[in-house]
């Protein structure tokens, strides 16, 4: 009986394989899929007096871009996101998540901002509530408030076409 | 023309592969010598062919032909040549290639070097290899067409990603998979005893030689990969635990321990099944590694590859192989009759405890490698398995094993005697405990893990010591001569073994010592980090060939004196527009000042700057490099070449064989 003990094994490892080939290992299912969008009011990026809630919104499908000033690749898809900005084509909002150094509003100031306004999340806790596990993310909010699409990593002009583009159609952007 | 050419060529090496593998199978199964005689020209042609298509692929690189997609996609016109010409083996498809290019150049090479093996034997072991071929070229004829045109061509390629434009990318890929294929030949030499049913020493003792050149290879690629990280990443990191390292290493612990069974089962005749099932584990390992690379079951952050018919096609393959030669195997294994026995304490019986160890090591990182894509298969949710469960699980299991490396090969064959070995190594026992002790202090305090580091270094050291003392003992001469005579192969495993305590203490020393600093630097400013300063001189702007950097200038002194200038870079890419860190070093024996740039700070020129100290990390690569030289000495060990020479063959093929 021993003998046939690594035949076993190795099968029961294909059989993982199989099913592991159809997953896709970087997507992080989002629960908030479909699940109306957290709530929440934090102050703008500098301007501590006013304030940013998703309700302000409501009745325009728009972009919550989570990014943060130390993070890499947020710089790299900043170009993307000026270019969706300046095309007009949908407004995004952006949260400036765990930004200790507050770096975000020169930043901005001396690169351009994309952004129709920037929420400060300084200690992450909103970052918590929409599941954030790093910068930058994207999430597609529709008309009624609710979370339409999630996508992790920074936005490229391909990710834009194939992912948002469609996405935005569909919810009548 | 070329690439059609280069396409045409691998269509004629995978009909050459088939004929390379049925004929001669059938042959040997029927006793048939003409069948039989089919398998060398068949061998050497398919290398041959496949020589033509990489040659072919090489020139679409070095000629900037970006009608072809592969070229397009991973070449760059302003790219350096030399970089061309590496960055055929860039993709997904040139790796392959190149897969397949070194497996027909050791199945060439085992046609060469095999003419005192039985005809039915050699007929068999091509064969195995020709149907390997088989698979890889039908992969890549069918889903990786290397040479797939681009119409209309494209004006410029895409470049080379900027990560694999370093001179270790150059060198780690072939090396790598010489040493994985390289265990295709001990595979193939497993299968065919298995179907000759002729389980005897002979085919430990001709695949021996074999599995330790290929084990040198392979250890030798895992250590560029490792030194090309530490130097490209810019994190100073050397060992991420990252499923494609894993991929990696896990056929070099299967290797290591199949180096070891083998010598068992060729000095002894004992654990013949363990041995063949080892040596089935260690080529499965391998395809293993190709699939979770190639197939991106796995996210890797250097997977490149991620489409689910390649890897519904490499899961065929591999369930089809390595499934094939697990039910041989059950079916054979009864035939195989255990030679002689051991006692309790005896160079078997610690060779064993070796294996057993080696094994349960493979097992935790196969684990860790694995049990994401379970969770996630099962719906469990995603997780990842870091670094902390493999330092946690590996470490502790591996230091029995290494203790061990010192005992063993002072050890007698079946029956040792434990006063004898106590007699021989308690000095060595005491000075390696009062090093544990006391080295830790002499460096930045006490710490466990170094003190365990340091205790093994010291051990494995002296037990090599005490080996040479015993064997010098006896005979006459000079001790110069005495070394002379010793054997290569004792010279190896010393040699490999010392490479290791040499690894070790590096390991220790760096993974405890290292000390590393972010600091932001104004031009003028300096930083101190172990007693090192380093002065800021600004960046400035520097064109590249296909790259433009900001060039920061540091000066390092210590105790006011001079000691280097580093030049580290922060590149952007023209084509790929991707940033790259090129971190400045300056290496010693007794540490690395490590240097790279991060981010320009604002207008006036500072920049954020990452400093390390890595104690001791060059003799890390130096063990490698230890273990790499005493695996080849190893191989070239006398009794192998008599072997070859004992043959009739020619004069200029048995002066190639010696050299081999």
């Amino acid at each position: 009986m021993k003998r046939w003990v690594p035949l076993v094994a190795f099968l029961i490892l294909v059989g993982f394989f199989a099913k592991g080939l159809f997953l896709n290992p970087r997507e992080v299912p989002s629960p908030l899929i479909d699940r109306p969008a957290p709530a929440f009011e934090l102050p703008l990026v500098g301007n501590d007096a006013a304030s940013f809630s998703p309700a302000d919104m409501r009745g325009k499908v728009w972009l919550l871009n989570v990014w943060a000033p130390w993070c890499v690749s947020c710089r790299q898809e900043h170009p993307v996101l000026m270019q969706i900005a300046q095309s007009g084509r949908v407004s995004i909002v952006g949260l400036n998540w765990k930004d200790r150094d507050r770096e975000a509003a020169m930043l901005l100031a001396r690169s351009g901002s994309p952004y129709l306004a920037v929420a400060e999340d300084l200690d992450g806790r909103v970052g918590i509530d929409y599941g954030v596990t790093g910068t930058p993310e994207t999430y597609v909010i529709d008309r009624e408030g609710f979370v339409r699409m999630k996508h992790i990593g920074p936005i490229s002009p391909d990710v834009w076409k194939q992912k948002f583009e469609p996405k935005l159609k569909e919810l009548g952007a | 023309m070329i690439p059609e050419l280069g396409h045409f060529a691998l269509i004629l090496a995978l009909l050459l592969a088939l004929v390379q593998s049925v004929l001669p199978l059938v042959g040997a199964q029927r006793g048939n010598r003409t069948l039989m005689a089919v398998a060398r020209p068949a061998t050497q042609g398919q290398f041959v062919f496949v020589a033509l298509a990489f040659g072919c692929l090489a020139w679409s690189f070095l000629a900037n032909d970006f009608s072809v997609l592969n070229v397009a996609r991973n070449s760059y016109s302003r790219l350096p040549e030399v970089y061309r010409l590496t960055a055929t083996w860039g993709s997904h498809e040139g790796s392959l290639l190149m897969w397949v290019l070194i497996l027909g150049f050791w199945s060439s090479a085992v046609a060469i070097f095999s003419r005192h093996l039985p005809e039915d034997m050699v007929a068999r072991v091509l064969g195995i290899m020709g149907l390997i071929s088989v698979g890889f070229l039908a992969f890549l004829l069918t889903t990786s067409n290397p040479f797939e045109r681009l119409v209309p061509a494209a004006p410029d390629g895409n470049d080379l990603n900027p990560l694999l434009q370093d001179w270790g990318m150059i060198l780690h890929p072939p090396m790598l998979y010489m040493g994985y294929v390289g265990f295709a030949v001990a595979f193939a030499f497993a299968i065919a005893a298995l179907l000759s049913g002729k389980l005897d020493a002979a085919w430990a003792r001709w695949s021996r030689p074999w599995t330790t050149v290929a084990w040198a290879f392979l250890t030798l690629g895992i250590v560029l990969g490792s030194w090309w990280a530490y130097r490209e990443l810019g994190w100073g990191g050397w060992w991420f635990w990252d499923p494609t390292e894993n991929a990696s290493f896990m056929p070099w612990i299967a290797g290591t321990a199949l180096i070891h069974s083998l010598a068992v089962t060729e000095k002894r005749g004992a654990f013949k099944a363990w041995t063949v099932l080892l040596a089935l584990t260690a080529f499965s390992l391998s395809l293993l590694g190709t699939f979770l690379v190639r197939s991106g079951v796995l996210s890797s952050v250097h997977a490149f590859a991620t489409d689910p018919a390649r890897g519904a096609f490499i899961l065929g393959f591999l369930a089809v192989v390595i499934g094939g030669s697990l039910v041989l195997y059950a079916w054979r294994a009864p035939k195989m009759i255990t030679g002689g026995g051991f006692s309790w304490f005896s160079r078997e019986s610690l060779l064993l405890a070796n294996n057993v160890i080696l094994i349960a090591a493979l097992g935790a990182v196969l684990l860790g490698t694995l049990y994401p894509l379970f969770m996630d298969a099962m719906g469990l949710g995603k997780i990842s398995v870091g670094p902390p469960y493999f330092n946690a699980v590996f470490v502790p299991l591996m230091a029995p094993a290494l203790f061990l490396m010192g005992v063993g090969p002072l050890v007698r064959w079946k029956e040792g005697s434990l006063p004898d070995a106590w007699t021989r190594l308690k000095w060595a026992l005491g000075v390696a405990v009062v090093a544990a002790v006391l080295l830790p202090l002499t460096l930045d305090g006490f710490k466990p893990w170094a003190s365990l580091g340091f205790f093994l270094a010291v051990w494995i050291t002296l037990a090599v010591a005490v080996a040479f003392r015993d064997r010098l003992r006896h005979g006459g001469g000079s001790v110069a001569h005495r070394l002379g005579t010793l054997p290569r192969g004792f010279w190896g495993m010393q040699l490999a073994h010392f490479g290791m305590a040499v690894g070790i203490a590096g390991i220790a020393v760096v993974a405890n010592y290292e000390s590393e600093r972010d600091v932001r630097m104004d031009v003028g400013s300096y930083a101190e980090l172990a007693g090192y300063t380093f002065t800021f001189h600004g960046a400035s702007e520097r064109e590249g060939p296909n790259y433009r950097a900001a060039r920061g200038t540091l000066e390092v002194t210590r105790n006011g004196k001079h000691v280097a200038t580093l030049h580290p870079e922060k590149r952007l890419y023209n084509a790929s527009g991707m940033a790259m860190t090129e971190a400045a070093v300056h290496p010693n024996l007794f540490r690395d000042i490590y240097v790279a740039m991060g981010e320009q700070l604002d207008e006036q020129g500072a920049w954020s700057v990452r400093l390390f100290h890595k104690p001791f990390i060059n003799w890390l690569w130096l063990g490698a490099v230890f273990m790499v030289v005493g695996g080849f000495l190893a191989a070239s060990d006398r009794r192998y070449r008599i072997a070859l020479r004992r043959s009739e063959l020619p004069r200029g093929l048995a002066a190639q064989g010696a050299g081999a």
